[in-house]
Parts: C-alpha cells; structure tokens; sequence
C-alpha cells in the first residue's frame, strides 16, 4: 500500500490531467453535440497549437500568455473556415468521422516535415516551479490549465444555458429545420460553434506544449481517452465533459499508483464500454 | 460472364501469382508482394462485415492483434507448429469477435458511431491486457527460429505463399457471401436495419455470424504477419494503423463489393511504397490523407461503387424477372375458410416514458377478413402494428398468432410465421433495387425462397402491382405513388398469412386509390388476411368486412363497419362532444 503522500500527489495528478481531458474534450463534445460532427481533426489542431507554442515561446522567445493570445483567434478563425468547408460539401456525422481523419493525417505531415519526428521540450524558467502545500507539490502551470479549464467550461455552460445563441444551439440541435422555422440561422451559429471548439483546441494545446513533451505521433494516442471522456459526459455537455474528465483521470493516476502504470488505460476503456452498453442513449 | 469461368479465371490468376516465387525476384519484390496481400486480406475480410452490413468496426487491430499475439505466443513458447498457430490464431480473433458482438449488438438501436467507437475501445483494453499480462509483458515478443512450412526453398518464398493463400481466401469468402442469402441480408440491414428485421432477415444472427467470419480471416493474416516481421511489440500491433488503413482502403476501393477492398488496398500499398524513405515518407501520408478527402466528398461509394453504377446506367438491358401472370398470382394459401381466430392481441399494454400509447387494447383478426382499423391520429393505431411486427415490446399483454405467441419472439420469427407489413412513408432498401427489394422479402419471408426463385417470384409480384417496368430502377426513382405499391410488392412477396396496411392511400389520387382497392381485394381473394389502417373512411368502409377503432391507445369500438361508425362514441372521438 503507497504512503498517504504518494497517493495524495497521484490524487493531485489525476485531477490535472483529467482537467485535461476535460479541456480537450470540450471542444470535441460541442462539435459533436450540437453540430453532429465527428471531428477527429481536433487533436492535430491541439497538437499544432502546441508546436506553434513551442516555436513561438522557445524559438521566438515570446511569453506564453503572449503565445496564447496570438493562437486562440488564429485557431479560432481556423475553425470557421473548416466549417465553412464542412457547409459547402454537406459532409454527414459518418464522412466527417473520415475526413477529419484524412485532415488529422495531413496536420501530422505537417507538422512532421516542419519540427521533424523528434521529440521537442519547452525549456521554461518557470515550468519547474511549483508550490508547496504540506507534503504536496502544485505545479503552478497545471494550476493554472486547471482554473483556465474551470472557467472555459462553466462560461460555455452559461452562455449554452442563459444566452439566446446558447438557447438558439441548443434548439438547432434539437431540431435544425423547426429552429430554423422560428428564424434561428443554423449556418452562423455553426461557425460560431465551429470556431469556438478549434480555440479550445488551441488553449490545451497550449498548455499540452508548456507540459508535456511533444511528437507527433502523439496526436493519436489522446483520441481513444478523450472520446470515452466526451461519451461518458454526454454530447454537448460541457460539465459533463470535465466531470468525466476529472473521474477518467483520477481514476487513471490512482489505478497507476495502486498497480502498474500499464493498466491505466484500462480504467477508462472499461468505463466507455459499460456506459454505452448499458446506457446507449446518451449518445 | 457465368460464374464457373469467373472462378476459374480467379484461381488461374492466384496460381500464376503463386508461381512468382519460382523466378527468384529480387527481395524487394516478394515483400512488397506480402504486404499487399496482407492487406488484401485485412481490408476484404474487414468488409465482410463492416462493408457489407455498414457497421464501420474500429476494432480490426484487435482481432488482427488477437491473430499476431496467438502465433507468437504459441510458436514462440510452446512450439507448436506453425500452420496450426494460424488456425489458432483465427478460431482466438474469432472468438474475441464472437464475444465482443454478442454484448455489443445486443444494444437496442445501436448506432454506425457507437459500434465504431466501441470496437475501438475494445481494441485499447485488448492492447492493455496483452501488454500487462506474460501474453507480452511488455518487452515485445521475438518469434526466433520460427519458420513457416517451407513450399519454396526460401522462407519467405513460402510465407509468399501463404500470405496470398489467405488474401485469396479472404476474397472467395468476401465473394460468396456478397452473393449469398448472408450477404443480401447484411446489405439490407445496411439500408435499414429495422425493416430487414421486419421482413425477416435474422439481424442479430447475421451480424454476428459475419462478424466472426471476418475476425477469424483477420487473425490469420495477423497470424501469417507475425511470423513475416518475427518481432512483434504492443504498440505496434495495436496502433491506429490497422483500422484505419482498412477503413480507408475499402472506402476508397467500395466498401460494398468484394472486390472494392482489394483495389484499395492495392493502391494504398503501392502508395506507401512510393514515398519510401525520409522526407516523402511525409508526403506520402499527407497524400494518403488528402485521397480519402477527396473520395468521401467526390466518391462516396468508392472506385468499384462508383465504377458498378456507372455500367449498370450503361448496361440497363440487365435480364428482368419473368413477369408471370400480370392479373392474379396464384393464391397464397388456399382460400380459407374464415378460419374463427387468425390473431388474437390480449390486453396489451405499452408506454413511452409515461406517454401511454397503447392502454390495454384486446381485440381479435379473423382468418380471411379485411379488417378495418381506425382511429383518430395518435390513437395507437400505428404502435399496434409495430408491436405485431414485433418492432415494440409491450409491458404487458399477449399477442397470439395462432398458438404462437409473438412476444417472445424476435421481429424476424413473427415475419417467417406468416406476417408482413407495408409502412406508411415507404422505406424501401434505398440502395437495392427494386426487384431486389422484393426479392428480398420473397427470400426471407414466410416464403423463404432461394435466390434464383426469389428472384422470379419478385417479377411475379412487381406485375401485379404494375411495377414490372421498373424493376431495375432505384427507389429512390419512383414516385409516392409507386413506392407505396412497392411496398405493397414486397409484403405480398413474402407470402405473409397476414398482412398489415399501414395507411397505403395516403397521398394517392382518387384513381390511383381505386386501384389501390382492387388490388386489396384481390390480395384477400388470394386467402391473405389483412388489416387494413386508413384514414380515408370512405374506402375503409367500403372494402372493409369489420372494423375496430381505437382512440387514447383502447378499442372503443368494433363489429360492422356501417354500424359502428355510427356509434356516439365513435362519433365523439373524430369530432369532438357536441356542447349543445
């Protein structure tokens, strides 16, 4: 049995890296939900936002928030023109699942013929700083990728629930043709929506660059956790995005700390199987 | 081309291919050679069922990397002989199959993205399991000094040949079920599965029968590769490589034809090939990724789909059905006496999440009756139906065909008892053709036909309802007029003890409802029973011999037709309480 310390860091951990999850599958979860779009183009977006970080922060030697603010709109602006394309092509819930892999695999070329397939690690003075609270350590970037995902997805689900765009969405998901029979133009909303979910992208990616080592052939190794974390949420859901992207997490990094690292991936597979046998519907 | 040539022009092709070892090629050749057969057979055997019945399975790494780990472990460790680690190696991914399909189309209303993702979840928690346990334990295992049975002189010669072995294999079976009773199943369920069931395809049954045929062709290849690469690593073996090739090669060949896969496979090897080495390794991915773009939005169907309809548009003289008598098919059945009971629904209940749409209705079919089914819109009318076809299961209640109970049966049991069903927006098979669509019923139905005599069957039943004409168009090219009497065909081709109209004459024109009426008539002069839902009252009332009407989901009424119409009751629920 691991020491109380141990278990609380991995408890700590888990919560990070479920905020994660939650933070990539918030866009993932929108797309999907509101705009039936299976868009696994959404992870190469994540990971060339984080190259872009690293180029412009280590490279460029500009400061991350800087970085940040710079990509959200460019990714942003990236994201409606996607949608743009899915519009003119009529691209359906199965084909978007195909082309966006097609786009993922394009995104991987690219980012591989530009930073190369080797590993790449943003060296940051303040990367390795932390507090200290007892016997724990709180990493600050964590912390910080931690409150930026609390405060993007509550701000979705308020502006999803209260705003008339959210309330617009929420009926054009519902029933596009009757919405749109009430004066809601599908079309804008989507590029709103569509535009919105690639920034999302382009935050973690951000924080994905500050905390992790990149290459490229990681972009697909995020997709099978990400997806059980967006099902078990429920399409659409933000809360339920980052819930079960908490759960998935701790759950993950406690099952690391209790037996082998290996099995962790387990946790999650296991939970996306039971919940869409037993609970089909929430998809 | 007759089919025994083709078959000997296929297998003349696979000896020739075999004889290639003979030359001596250089090396390069023989293992590009491998690979493309590998991938032949991994992306034929994947469409088998994902192709054929259009759920996209995820998950082919898994029963591949179920083939891959069952040679290695068995060749490597317990030095069991080559050969029969394959076989193991087939009957293992067929097994994980067999299990992961029995819990997984057991979901109701299982969607294409759900199944997807599921075979993809499945495919992490084998990879987890294999690469914690002593089947890995995470080092990668070595297949040192394990050969395959030599045929050439060579080892690889000889894994050439297997390889195409199984890749040939893999197209025959791919060949035969297309053309089988599994494989016209499997395509209708792709169209619609709901109504396959309906009419009688064995949907569970055939998903999963199609499914353990393709994991067993898979592990085998998986089996075969193995001993091809010696070395085999978790995170190879199961990376997103493998499913989303086979993905990509049937869809760019045609995922709907046998030969479609092969094609694509073909070309995204050679693809590969092409780019070898640094730089335009890169863009040879990128390229792979732009071609499935540019096919999903320009060819949907793939290259063999796309190809198929071009010639069938080209080639429209394609025999038609012999037409038979054009007035009036031979009855059915005898003509029946009015038997006393044919159906009998007691008590059935049935609610929606509180909504209750059918609140205890009992009510009886007589055997060789028309009997009228009425009632205002959401009175339960339609549910009925669906709960006799066995689409709804009811809380409670008995539905007694004959002394069959029709509730503890599935949707494709009550169809071969001797019940069929007409749809009130038509839903044919979209992507079959008409006479297809009726062949279909003819040979899953009460009927159950082979192909051949389902096929002239279907001529038969198109004539008499005026469709001869158009036996080779799509559904999709016909008007509501004629996709009603289509499915009216496909009903009667069945030949069903029971019918089941559900609104046939809605949105037909005055003369076409007269025909409409004739052909009814006709249909229970043949010995059918027939319930008839309508809400045209006036041909409800002139065709029908009884007439049972429901309102809130409980009968209200029943007997004469003349009679009950008057009824106050009946009265109040189409037209509201008088308040005077």
């Amino acid at each position: 049995m691991p020491s109380a310390t141990l278990l609380g860091q991995s408890l700590l951990s888990g919560v990070f890296i479920g905020a994660l999850y939650g933070l990539l599958g918030l866009g993932l979860s929108l797309s999907w939900g509101y705009l039936r779009l299976i868009n696994l183009a959404h992870f190469a977006l994540a990971f060339l936002a984080a190259y872009l970080t690293y180029q412009l922060v280590d490279v460029g030697d500009w400061h991350p928030v800087a970085a940040l603010a710079a990509i959200v709109p460019a990714f942003f602006v990236l994201g409606v023109a996607m949608q743009v394309f899915v519009h003119r092509f009529a691209i359906g819930e199965f084909a978007s699942l195909l082309v966006t892999f097609g786009v993922t695999v394009i995104i991987e070329s690219l980012i591989q013929w530009i930073w190369t397939a080797d590993f790449r690690r943003l060296q940051l003075d303040h990367g390795a700083l932390s507090w200290r609270l007892g016997p724990l350590f709180i990493p600050i970037v964590e912390a910080a990728m931690l409150l930026v995902t609390l405060a993007l997805t509550c701000g979705t689900w308020a502006m999803l629930r209260f705003t008339y765009i959210g309330k617009a969405m929420r009926a054009s998901a519902e029933d596009p043709d009757m919405a749109a029979a009430f004066g809601v133009d599908h079309r804008r909303l989507a590029l709103l929506l569509s535009g919105l979910a690639a920034a999302f992208a382009g935050v973690a990616g951000a924080f994905i660059a500050l905390i992790y080592t990149l290459f490229p052939a990681q972009i697909f190794t995020w997709v099978g956790v990400i997806f059980a974390v967006v099902i078990l949420g429920g399409l659409g859901n933000p809360l339920g995005a980052l819930i079960a992207g908490l759960v998935v997490g701790v759950s993950e990094s406690l099952t690391m700390a209790l037996t082998e690292p290996a099995w962790a991936p387990l946790v999650s597979f296991s939970l996306l199987i039971f919940v869409l046998v037993l609970r089909p519907d929430r998809i | 081309m007759h089919r025994p040539v083709k078959a000997a022009a296929f297998a003349l092709v696979i000896l020739a291919l075999a004889a290639v070892p003979a030359l001596r090629p250089p090396a390069f050749y023989e293992s590009f050679l491998f690979l493309v057969y590998l991938w032949v057979a991994l992306a034929t055997s994947w469409a088998i069922l994902s192709g054929f019945s259009g759920y996209f399975s995820f998950g082919h790494g898994a029963f591949y990397g179920a083939g891959v780990y069952t040679t290695a472990t068995l060749a490597s460790r317990f030095d069991v002989p080559v050969a029969w680690t394959w076989l193991a190696a087939g009957v293992a991914a067929a097994i994980l199959g067999l299990v992961v399909g029995a819990v997984v189309f057991r979901v109701r209303r299982l969607r294409g993205e759900l199944f997807a993702l599921l075979t993809l979840a499945v495919t992490f928690v084998v990879a987890t399991v294999v690469l914690n346990t002593r089947i890995d334990g995470g080092p990668g295992v070595f297949l040192a000094g394990v050969d395959a049975p030599r045929i050439y002189g060579s080892a690889s010669g000889s894994l050439y040949v297997f390889a195409l072995a199984i890749a040939a294999a893999t197209l025959a079976v791919a060949w035969l079920v297309q053309y089988s009773r599994l494989g016209r199943g499997l395509f209708a369920i792709s169209d619609d599965e709901d109504v396959a069931e309906t009419m009688g395809v064995p949907t569970y049954r055939f998903k999963l029968a199609a499914l353990g045929v393709s994991c067993f062709l898979a592990g085998v290849a998986g089996g075969i590769h193995a001993v091809f690469v010696g070395y085999v690593t978790v995170a190879e073996t199961f990376s997103l490589t493998v499913p989303l090739f086979v993905v990509l090669m049937s869809v760019l060949g045609g995922a709907r034809h046998w030969l479609g896969p092969c094609l694509g496979a073909a070309f995204i090897v050679a693809l590969n090939y092409a780019f070898v080495g640094g730089d335009w390794a890169v863009v040879g991915r990128a390229i792979i990724g732009a071609t499935l773009i540019l096919v999903i939005l320009f060819l949907p169907h793939g290259l063999v789909g796309t190809a198929v309809s071009a010639w069938r548009r080209a080639h429209p003289a394609k025999a038609a059905p012999a037409a038979g008598t054009a007035s009036m098919p031979a009855p059915a059945r005898s003509e029946a006496a009015r038997q006393p009971v044919m159906l009998r629904c007691e008590n059935v209940h049935l609610s929606f999440r509180g909504v209750r749409a059918l609140a205890g209705v009992t009510m009886e079919v007589q055997g060789g009756e028309i009997l009228g089914l009425v009632g205002p819109n959401g009175s339960g009318k339609s549910t009925l139906v669906n709960v006799i076809s066995g689409y709804y299961r009811p809380q409670a209640g008995r539905v007694l065909l004959g002394d069959d109970d029709l509730l503890t049966k599935g949707g494709h049991r009550i169809a071969s008892l001797g019940v069929a069903r007409t749809y009130q927006i038509p839903r044919p098979f979209s992507r079959l053709t008409v006479a297809e669509n009726v062949a279909l019923a003819a040979m899953f139905g009460a009927a159950r036909l082979d192909r051949i005599s389902a096929w002239h069957e279907s001529g038969r039943w198109l004539a008499f309802v005026g469709l001869a004409e158009r036996h080779a168009a799509l559904p999709s090219q016909l008007n509501l007029h004629q996709r009603k009497f289509l499915e009216l065909a496909r009903a009667l081709a069945a030949r069903p003890r029971l019918i089941l109209l559900d609104e046939v004459l809605s949105g037909l024109t005055p003369s076409e409802t007269a025909h409409a009426l004739e052909l009814i008539r006709s249909i229970r002069a043949g010995g059918a029973t027939i319930v008839f839902i309508e809400h045209n009252m006036r041909a409800v009332l002139e065709i029908s011999d009884r007439l049972v009407v429901l309102n809130h989901g409980e009968v209200i009424a029943e007997g004469e037709p003349r009679a009950v119409i008057r009824e106050p009751e009946v009265v109040t629920a189409y037209l509201g309480s008088a308040h005077a």
